[in-house]
């Protein structure tokens, strides 16, 4: 028997053993814990869940490419609406697959699937135009797109139009939600401390910078918005077969507005930080819902877009900044967690 | 061939409330490159300003050409001394601060300006009072033309004329060139950039103030949302015509009027809304700088 020399394994949050544990700890959860929750606040848990991976594939083209994208409902909405169209319409043609837990599933993931992969196409032609461009063009751009979308689903009939699309089987769990949390954080986590990843901070940085070094900016800022739609869709889609019901006027501009504002909040550049201010703002969106009838007004928009000013005023950066919850750690814990080398994430200053 | 005629006679009407919105977007853009995403929501505070100068002066019980001025007037002050504090306070303070943060804050103020006008004004669609009425309408052989769409076609196109005066023959017009050419060179001339900027912003929001009494005219119904599409609209106008160009801003905001109407009318009304966005994307790309913009090679 020979020796071989001991492979350098990655350890803490590098090792794909810690992910593979959190996704087990999810399912374990989802198996033996989640009935016993109290209904109201596992629906916030649902909505948290969701409105974490929108935040956070937000946070890849708004923070870390520094693009400002305001139509985030928008990609949600064709994800939901095409996953939730496959689903519906298979159920109708076989009731007796959606009888079977492990078909089911399986249709489900596919339309989720492919619901992803519409937006990401969807993505591709309202970000290519407005992304070749400097300036501030893609926020008008994907502020429009999400008027086009409605507008587009108000009229076709076999979805329903103003009626909305009711009657949507019921196949979103917490476990799926949450497995979709942890592939949205691994990968964008991933994503942004990868080489490609570094081309995205350069572009936030200083385009022109960037692109005297020979980064292609258009396609990376591109690379980024069609991968955050596409997680944006995989959003739509666990939404759709959750609420059970769809109408266009969900995923309107006060919809993609509170995503912004959750990843504003957290720190434009900062994973934990979008994880939880999404969680902090659903919860806040139902502590304010007595409010909100009270009045009939939509205070939480006054609200949040008083924070907005006033963050960007007093501290622009969000309560994060660049920074992720584990650089507040002490020195010994962080090194633990992060795998004992120093963290591959620049920081920048600026 | 009247169809044709009345639709034209529409979409100039509606053009020229697009053109006096388009032409703030432009001036701030061209003076600041900033996307002032709260410009349509000051059309709405003009909307409501007329509304209620004209009910706390009676305007509405005997209407005339001098009452419907009057409000034009009051709503113009009042845009031009918001415009003056969001710029103060809002941006003014942001002016070395990254792009994305200015317009983060440019979607704040302007949903703000929308929600809190919901709790202030209330959410229902108000009646905007008539201050102006003609009785019957005007005939040409067989063409039927409303005088009050003619009368908002003439009241945008002097306003227009005043504000290409003030660009081009006056010191501040040259102030406000000079300042839109270079923030530092300006400053070195002596030029108060500052105090330009606010100038800049207040006539812009008076003109979108003017525009949304001419609107409460045409379209007596008016709501704290009614901002937010013509806002985006003017300022497809504008990149259409070539953002930051005055007289682009015009040409683009009449043509897209027109498009309107005329998709209304002949084709597909229900996508009306659509069609702007569909003109945005096909400039963004195939002629990103507008019809009359000229290209800015960026330097370090």
């Amino acid at each position: 028997m020979t020796l071989e020399p001991k492979a350098v394994s990655a350890t803490g949050i590098r090792s794909l053993w810690s992910w593979l544990l959190a996704f087990a700890a999810i399912w374990l959860l989802h198996f033996f814990a989640v009935d016993a929750l109290d209904p109201y606040f596992f629906m916030i848990l649902m909505y948290s869940g969701i409105n974490i991976i929108l935040a956070v594939s937000l946070n890849l083209v708004n923070g870390f490419t520094g693009q400002f994208s305001i139509g985030h409902a928008g990609f949600m909405s064709v994800g939901g609406y095409v996953a939730a169209f496959l689903t519906t319409s298979l159920r109708d043609a076989h009731p007796e697959w959606m009888t079977d837990s492990v078909l089911s599933t399986g249709i489900f993931l596919l339309s989720t699937w492919i619901g992803g992969l519409a937006a990401c196409a969807v993505g591709y032609v309202v970000g290519l135009p407005s992304l070749r461009l400097k300036g501030d063009y893609l926020a008008i751009v994907t502020l429009g797109f999400g008027e086009i979308i409605r507008v587009v689903l108000l009229n076709i009939d076999a979805v329903g139009g103003a009626r909305g699309m009711p009657n949507i089987p019921p196949l979103t769990t917490f476990g799926w939600v949450y497995s979709g949390v942890l592939l949205t954080v691994f990968m964008v986590w991933r994503v942004v401390t990868s080489g490609g990843g570094r081309e995205l901070l350069a572009v936030r940085e200083d385009e022109i910078a960037a692109e005297a070094t020979g980064v292609n900016s258009t396609s990376a800022k591109v690379r980024a918005f069609v991968l955050g739609s596409f997680f944006a869709g995989v959003a739509g889609a666990l939404f759709a077969h959750y609420l059970r019901y769809l109408n266009p006027a969900t995923f309107d501009f006060n919809r993609s507005f509170e995503i912004v504002i959750m990843v504003v909040l957290g720190g434009m550049g900062s994973i934990t930080g979008s994880i939880i201010a999404a969680v902090f703002l659903t919860g806040v969106r139902e502590a304010l819902r007595p409010l909100q009838e009270l009045t009939r007004v939509d205070f939480r928009m006054v609200i949040y877009s008083l924070m907005l000013i006033l963050l960007m005023l007093t501290r622009p950066r969000g309560l994060f900044g660049t920074r992720e919850l584990v650089d507040f750690l002490p020195r010994a814990l962080r090194e633990r967690l992060l795998g004992g080398k120093k963290r591959s994430k620049p920081e920048v200053a600026t | 061939m009247i169809e044709f005629a009345q639709h034209l006679i529409n979409g100039f009407s509606l053009g020229s409330i697009y053109a006096l919105i388009a032409l703030g977007y432009t001036m701030v853009f061209g003076i600041l490159q900033l996307i002032n995403f709260a410009h349509g929501d000051v059309y709405m505070l003009g909307a409501f300003a007329g509304m209620y100068a004209s009910r706390w002066l009676k305007l509405d019980q005997e209407p005339s050409l001098s009452a419907l001025l009057a409000a034009i007037g009051i709503a113009m002050l009042v845009c031009a001394i918001a415009g003056f504090l969001i710029e103060r306070l809002a941006y003014r303070p942001l002016r070395r601060a990254p792009r994305i943060n200015v317009l983060i804050t440019a979607v704040g103020v302007s949903l703000f300006l929308e929600f809190s006008g919901q709790l202030v004004f209330g959410s229902d669609p108000k009646f905007f009072p008539q201050i102006f009425r003609v009785s019957g309408e005007w005939s040409l052989g067989e063409l039927k033309v409303n005088p009050i769409q003619v009368i908002v076609f003439v009241i945008a196109l002097s306003l227009m004329a005043i504000l290409q005066y003030i660009i081009f023959r006056t010191r501040l017009g040259r102030a406000m060139r000079a300042v839109s050419f270079s923030h530092e060179l300006a400053s070195l001339m002596g030029i108060p950039t500052d105090r330009v900027i606010s100038y800049t912003f207040m006539l812009g929001s008076a003109l979108a103030g003017a525009a949304g009494v001419l609107v409460g005219l045409t379209y007596p119904k008016i709501e704290p949302l009614m901002g937010v599409l013509p806002g985006l609209k003017a300022f497809v106008a504008a990149v259409f015509g070539g953002i930051g160009n005055v007289a682009g801003a015009v040409v683009g905001a009449m043509t897209l009027g027109l498009a309107e109407e005329f998709l209304v009318g002949y084709w597909a009304p229900t996508y009306r809304d659509a069609l702007a966005f569909s003109i945005l994307i096909l400039i963004l790309l195939f002629r990103p700088t507008g019809i009359f913009g000229k290209g800015r090679s960026e330097k370090v």
